[in-house]
């Protein structure tokens, strides 16, 4: 378990690595960062003085191991734009991000979970073709259109909810359910198929035979088996989810991290950006490292192979 | 009463591939949807100059904000209506298909190419190549997509062309984790090893080989991927970051419509139903070639 856990690290830590590179250099991509900062009305002396202010003078890779160095020591430099720490920025925008993240991922699991249940319970019956209806519409629907639908319907028509800010519980339904319906038709696939497997297995019929009751045989024994790959799946789609948090956020005008990366995008704030994805990417990284951890724990088989 | 000679050989030697091929496309409802509805979309798309009946650029002072033919006050010049600068909303629907069409197909051509090449090479040669490509495939997974995208459409400026060229480069990971696997499957076939015992080149196996008999999973994933493009592009030209007005693309369409949603939902409604629909008709088409080519996977 250990050297599984090891490996498993030192992969981690060389992707962070090579996205950390990829997402450096593809700001540079323009040529000159400080042209492109300095915006066209600039004299060349601004433009030159930017340089020589932020380093761009020196080489690539030695702006590189200073930018990496710096960010492993958690100093992502300065905003250009809000002249203060980037960390600090997105350790104050992050709370509402890591929050739409958590209530997304219980929205997606709560509904589809059960969903699923159902749907392999009765095969071919009314609830799985309507369960599999809905992943399908779900996952041809464009998720910034479907938030300002809800917006046209439960805030302007109804006048339900508040169609932007992060003032209340009430804020964050709707951004809850355009993050959260992506992720659903794959949740509920897969405890589709786990339970349709798990039902099949023999500990299941023994359970039957000893008489236990049809409600305890499903939730107790089958579903308890059929979680699990669902378990990792679901935290491979919260780091997913993290990311796509730059749609929802701006839509729903949610100050959170997503909404600072949109910003800094349009603000050519590059040390925001290049921090943000980054972040991103961490989450990422954690999340599925921490799910290769927990499959490998509950399933020896994964361990050795 | 005369019999078909057909069905008398049919009832002597069972159905041959081709009926059997015409019998699942013909029963399977979502299959068949999906394909007709594309190919509605792409006739649209193609005969929009004929179709359109307005220049898409065309601005009218005079005719701003005209509803569509449903509502009360409709002009029947203008079937779905005018936008916020009078122009034709029919026109900018049709001609807006053609971007989406174009970047789907295009982006998923480009990712296909090289996810196919990662893929195809890793399952063939093995051992470091395909160390490395799996590495890459975490690396690529790791990187959030959308804030990619709009970081590096902002660095390099929006237009079709830098949109359509970034997609392809993000999206590669499932035509490489596809390709593969399918690889795998088929490398250890004995038509394979009988190629290579009569000491065909690695070249010749793998693209008369091979690829022939990957060619299915391949066009799956690639309609999947397209259906994926137009919802990024979309999403990133909603965002301002991706195709530029005033080219009337849908993701465009809905960004500019936002303004005036508060009293004529109308105006996001359209394009946002086309882009449904045209994604649903791409994604039920990918699924049922899916479900007809390999029908043991059957659910």
């Amino acid at each position: 378990m250990l050297t599984f856990a090891l490996k498993r690290l030192g992969l981690a830590v060389l992707v962070a690595l090579t996205v950390s590179a990829v997402s450096f250099s593809l700001l540079y991509l323009s040529g000159d960062p400080a042209s492109a900062m300095a915006g066209e009305s600039a004299t060349s002396a601004d433009i030159e003085a930017l340089r020589r202010l932020y380093g761009f003078d020196r080489p690539f890779l030695v702006q590189y191991a200073d930018w990496l160095f710096s960010a492993l020591q958690g100093d992502f430099g300065q905003s250009y734009y809000f002249k203060l720490p980037v960390s600090q920025l997105i350790a104050d925008r992050l709370s509402i991000t890591m929050l739409l993240g958590v209530c997304g991922i219980s929205f997606a699991l709560v509904t589809a979970i059960p969903l699923g249940v159902a749907a392999a319970v009765r095969p071919n019956s009314f609830i799985d073709r309507t369960a599999l209806f809905i992943s399908v519409m779900g996952q041809a629907l464009p998720s910034f259109w479907f938030g300002l639908v809800l917006i046209v319907i439960f805030s302007i028509q109804l006048n339900w909810l508040p169609p932007s800010g992060s003032g209340s519980w009430k804020n964050f339904i709707m951004p809850t359910v355009v993050l959260g319906y992506y992720a659903m038709p794959a949740i509920m696939r897969l405890t589709r198929a786990g339970m349709l497997e798990v039902l099949n297995a023999d500990y299941i019929r023994t359970a039957r035979a000893k008489g236990a009751g049809e409600w305890r045989v499903m939730f107790k024994h089958a579903l308890r088996n059929a979680v699990v790959p669902v378990v990792s799946l679901a935290a491979v789609q919260m780091g997913f989810m993290l990311g796509g948090s730059i749609v929802v956020e701006s839509i729903f005008a949610l100050h959170g991290a997503g909404y600072l990366a949109w910003e800094s995008i349009g603000r050519n704030d590059l040390p925001t950006v290049q921090a943000l994805i980054l972040v991103f990417a961490g989450f990422y990284i954690v999340f599925t490292f921490l799910s290769d951890l927990a499959n490998a724990w509950l399933d020896p088989r994964i361990r050795v192979g | 009463m005369a019999r078909d000679i057909d069905t008398l050989a049919e009832e002597i030697q069972g159905p041959s591939p081709a009926a059997i091929l015409r019998r699942r496309v013909f029963g399977h409802y979502g299959l068949l949807f999906g394909a007709t509805a594309l190919l509605v979309i792409v006739a649209l798309a193609v005969l929009a100059p004929l179709l359109a009946g307005h220049d898409p650029y065309a601005q009218s002072l005079v005719a701003r904000m005209k509803p569509p033919f449903w509502m009360e006050g409709s002009d029947p010049n203008h079937l779905l209506g005018t936008d916020h600068l009078g122009r034709d909303y029919l026109a900018r629907l049709l001609y807006g298909a053609r971007i989406s069409l174009a970047i789907g197909l295009i982006a998923a051509l480009i990712s296909g190419l090289i996810g196919t090449t990662m893929g195809v090479a890793a399952g063939y040669f093995g051992g470091r190549v395909d160390l490395v490509v799996t590495f890459l495939v975490n690396v690529r997974l790791a990187m959030p997509v959308v804030l990619v995208a709009l970081a590096v459409v902002a660095v390099l400026g929006g237009s079709l062309q830098v949109v359509i060229v970034v997609l392809g480069f993000l999206l590669w990971d499932r035509f490489a984790v596809v390709m593969r696997s399918s690889t795998l499957q088929v490398r250890g076939l004995e038509y394979v090893n009988a190629a290579k015992a009569i000491g065909c080149s690695t070249r010749r196996i793998i693209l008369s080989e091979i690829m022939p008999n990957i060619l299915n999973n391949l066009i799956v994933v690639m309609t999947l991927e397209m259906a994926h493009a137009i919802l990024l592009e979309a999403a990133l030209s909603f965002l301002g970051l991706g195709v530029q007005p005033p080219t009337p693309s849908w993701g465009l369409m809905i960004s500019e419509g936002k303004q005036m949603m508060l009293f004529e939902p109308w105006v996001i409604a359209i394009p946002g139903v086309a882009l449904f629909i045209l994604v649903l008709a791409i994604n039920l088409l990918g699924d049922g070639l899916r479900d007809i080519t390999a029908p043991e996977n059957r659910s």
